[in-house]
């Protein structure tokens, strides 16, 4: 018996270990039993610029990008990445937002104004039924390493899916380098806890 | 076994496969993780060649030799390569030789759209477009095979979206490893191209061509999948993919060789159905092939030439054309609902060439641009490389405004490895030609935007082996340009100076700003931090586009201008900032990084 068909999205920062995350999140879908496929943008993107994969599990998948108010889960790493991609949710579809602002040189400079914190999560929620905030990077910064986020940010994932934990481990396994594996493996549990 | 790759991994994996022994490229995204994939196969040796023409003459002599062969490159860096790549369409091989081109529609990081399909056209060789990571690893088995039974390069041409995109790959075996070649062949009326015997050459290649549409009628991959008989889809690479699942009853004619086209096949398909649409990004490449058979088809009436064709765009075409019923449900995204600031990317937090747009910027100089991370200049607050269009170009255009006698000195920017592949002719001819004008090479060290690969200016090979490296002071030096400074690229200061002693030269000068790229130096160390006591809200600091640098909700007392902070998170120490801040309000802290290494 199939189970359902997923469609994520995963939005950030260049820079914030997004491609790692969903490289993960698919190695779990077909470990899961799903096929599997994903996009991302790598290159000139990725400078500290606004980055995005698709990643969708299911039965026969054909096309590796998603369609707009078509994504299960939007899983954004900033408040602004997350709210740039707001269209890409289905309307009983689900946003996880990091806890965290990072301020574009459109911002720092003057140019624009960042939209307050309240008013993004206000906004997030007109759109998606269940908005959760994550204090992602307060709980990777509380291990001493701002660069375990993604792995916070997919333990509180797992959190919500139907998957088994010990899928979880055995592709952290692989994607992780084994020096850093305990870290990232605390950082997994702890973003579990978060949910 | 089967494994989740991407097409570029898949690509690597099939050369693997494919029994290719020697592969060659330059370093251009979408295309860069093809090479960088081909090191964990130690029994192939694998290089960037210091331009993607250089990968092309070496893999045709390796090819030539006896040895499987594979180039690969950016959709830019085939125009590059095209002039070695025909004279090999004319020769043929002695083993088969497989170039990848990897097109970039939609512009991720490209200066154009060009569709790469038309090369094979023009010099009339054949061409495979893989869907997804399994073609992409099949294809270039299959293209080896096509390639030795006649005698011909073969390109396959991915996209960005093949590209990088991942998906479910069966895995194969390696065939048997070819040992000894040679002696190499002394053929010359097969293998040197002077006119006498490239004029008997031309009527083989014409002769090919046709055998080659013969079988392009039985390539597997060339196949109907047949449905409702109302509509006819043909399509090829990722596209196809999206049409599939847009018109999921539709009949299709999915083509994997592209060019020469299946004319049969093509033409039962027609037969078969009412209508028929071809569905393919950018140029109307089959369309009009199709066409040309005589065959009614629908393509760029409906279907754009410019961008990305994403599914939703296929979809939103199909429901007002009335190819979809509007009964459908619809999956529909939430307008977002205001304006949101633009995050467009930056140099990062201790780049070395931050230095030299802050002093472009404040010096007002006319600046010919060049390809690479230096690129980023161009954006605001720097707004400081002028022109930018192909690999090495910033050095004669910089020649041809020298020449041009501007009331203004010229200045142009170029990175090492830019440098190397192409910057070298065009500083030679400005030396011949006495040209006028500033060339800053801002080495740091790397190939930075594509991910940070090695050129000749550095001492270690892609197969990890230590090797010589070109000094580039000394080659500058060597090609006779009087003028070359070597200045340390995150010294303020001694930049500016330098720059001023180049520009108030009247000839070709070169300013070499040397400074490593953060991912090469890996610098460590404290954050930064701001003493808002001492910060006057100057603003000066946030013209160095730092994103480590930001606005805190502390006020100047008289201007009400916020005042400036540092990102612990993101700061990596450069001291570049320190330098320009009039007061001195921005010293070196003491505080963790949030890293922890």
């Amino acid at each position: 018996m199939m189970k359902k068909d997923l469609a994520f999205l995963i939005s950030g920062v260049g820079g914030q270990g997004t491609v790692l995350a969903s490289d993960i999140l698919s190695d779990v879908g077909i470990l899961s039993g799903y096929d599997v496929k994903k996009s991302d943008i790598l290159g000139l993107a990725v400078r500290g610029g606004a980055v995005v994969s698709h990643v969708r599990w299911a039965g026969k998948v054909h096309t590796p990008v998603l369609e707009e108010g078509s994504a299960d889960y939007l899983i954004g790493f900033e408040w602004l990445e997350t709210l740039r991609r707001i269209s890409y949710v289905h309307p009983c579809g689900m946003v996880l937002v990091n806890d965290c602002r990072m301020d574009p040189i459109s911002v720092s400079s003057g140019e624009a104004e960042y939209p307050d914190r309240e008013k993004i999560l206000r906004l997030l929620e007109k759109t998606a039924k269940n908005v959760v905030v994550i204090p992602g990077l307060q709980t990777a910064l509380d291990l001493k390493e701002a660069r375990v986020l993604n792995i916070v940010m997919m333990g509180a994932l797992s959190g919500l899916l139907e998957t088994d934990p010990k899928i979880w481990e055995e592709v952290m396994q692989r994607r992780v380098p084994k020096r850093f594996l305990d870290l990232n493996r605390e950082a997994y549990r702890r973003g579990r806890a978060l949910v | 076994m089967k494994v989740l790759l991407s097409g570029n991994e898949a690509i690597a994996r099939g050369a693997y496969e494919a029994g290719i022994q020697i592969v060659a490229g330059y370093p251009g995204t979408p295309s860069s993780e093809i090479l960088e994939n081909m090191t964990q196969y130690k029994q192939v040796y694998s290089e960037w060649s210091v331009n993607e023409k250089v990968a092309m003459d070496m893999a045709a002599g390796a090819a030539y030799s006896g040895r499987r062969a594979m180039v690969t490159t950016k959709q830019v860096g085939m125009n590059v390569l095209s002039d070695s790549l025909f004279y090999s369409v004319y020769t043929g091989l002695e083993a088969g030789l497989v170039v990848v081109t990897a097109d970039d529609p939609g512009m991720f990081s490209s200066q154009n759209e060009q569709d790469n399909r038309h090369y094979a056209k023009l010099g009339k060789f054949p061409l495979l477009e893989p869907a997804d990571s399994q073609e992409a690893k099949d294809f270039v088995v299959k293209g080896i095979e096509i390639s030795e039974k006649f005698d011909t390069p073969v390109l396959i041409r991915t996209t960005m979206r093949t590209s990088h995109s991942k998906s479910v790959v069966t895995l194969g075996e390696r065939p048997k490893e070819k040992g000894k070649v040679g002696p190499f062949p002394r053929n010359m009326e097969k293998y040197n191209c002077m006119c006498l015997y490239a004029k008997k050459r031309h009527p083989i290649v014409e002769q090919r061509l046709l055998d080659l549409a013969a079988y392009a009628e039985t390539f597997p991959w060339n196949r109907i999948e047949w449905g409702n008989r109302e509509l006819g889809i043909i399509s090829s690479g990722v596209v196809f993919e999206y049409a599939r699942e847009v018109f999921p009853d539709a009949s299709f004619l999915k083509l994997g060789m592209t060019f020469p086209l299946p004319k049969n096949l093509i033409r039962l398909f027609a037969q078969g159905v009412r209508k028929i649409l071809v569905i393919e990004e950018l140029d109307p490449f089959l369309e009009e092939q199709i066409k040309a058979l005589g065959v009614q088809a629908i393509g760029k009436e409906y279907f754009p030439p410019c961008d990305e064709l994403l599914p939703q765009t296929i979809r939103k075409i199909a429901r007002e054309k009335g190819l979809l019923p509007n009964s459908e449900a619809e999956p529909k995204g939430a307008e977002v609902p205001v304006a949101l600031p633009s995050r467009s990317p930056v140099l990062c937090p201790g780049c070395p060439h931050r230095t030299s747009f802050y002093l472009l910027n404040k010096m007002k100089l006319p600046v010919a641009g060049d390809i690479g991370c230096y690129n980023l200049g161009t954006l605001p607050p720097f707004s400081a490389q002028h022109t930018m269009g192909a690999m090495g170009a910033s050095i004669g255009v910089l020649h041809g405004m020298g020449k041009s006698r501007l009331p203004e000195h010229p200045v142009c920017t170029i990175g090492d490895s830019t440098f190397f592949h192409a910057g070298i002719p065009p500083l030679l001819n400005m030396v011949h030609n006495k040209g006028i004008g500033t060339v800053i090479i801002m080495d740091n060290r790397t190939t930075a935007m594509t991910g940070h690969q090695d050129h000749p200016g550095i001492d270690k090979t892609l197969m990890g082996e230590t090797t010589k490296r070109v000094d580039i002071h000394r080659l500058v030096k060597a090609i006779g340009v009087e003028k070359v400074l070597r200045v340390n690229a995150f010294a303020v200061g001694a930049m500016e100076e330098g720059l001023k002693e180049c520009i108030a030269f009247q000839g070709t000068s070169v300013l070499i700003a040397e400074g490593d790229c953060v991912f090469i130096s890996k610098t460590t160390g404290p954050s930064y931090e701001v003493d808002l006591d001492l910060c006057t809200a100057c603003g000066l600091c946030a013209k160095l586009s730092c994103p480590a640098i930001v606005k805190v909700d502390a006020a100047h007392k008289k201007t009400r201008k916020k005042k400036s902070g540092i990102n612990p998170v993101l700061c990596n120490g450069c001291d570049v900032c320190a330098q320009v801040c009039p007061p001195k309000a921005i010293r070196k802290g003491t505080e963790s990084r949030g890293h922890r290494s």
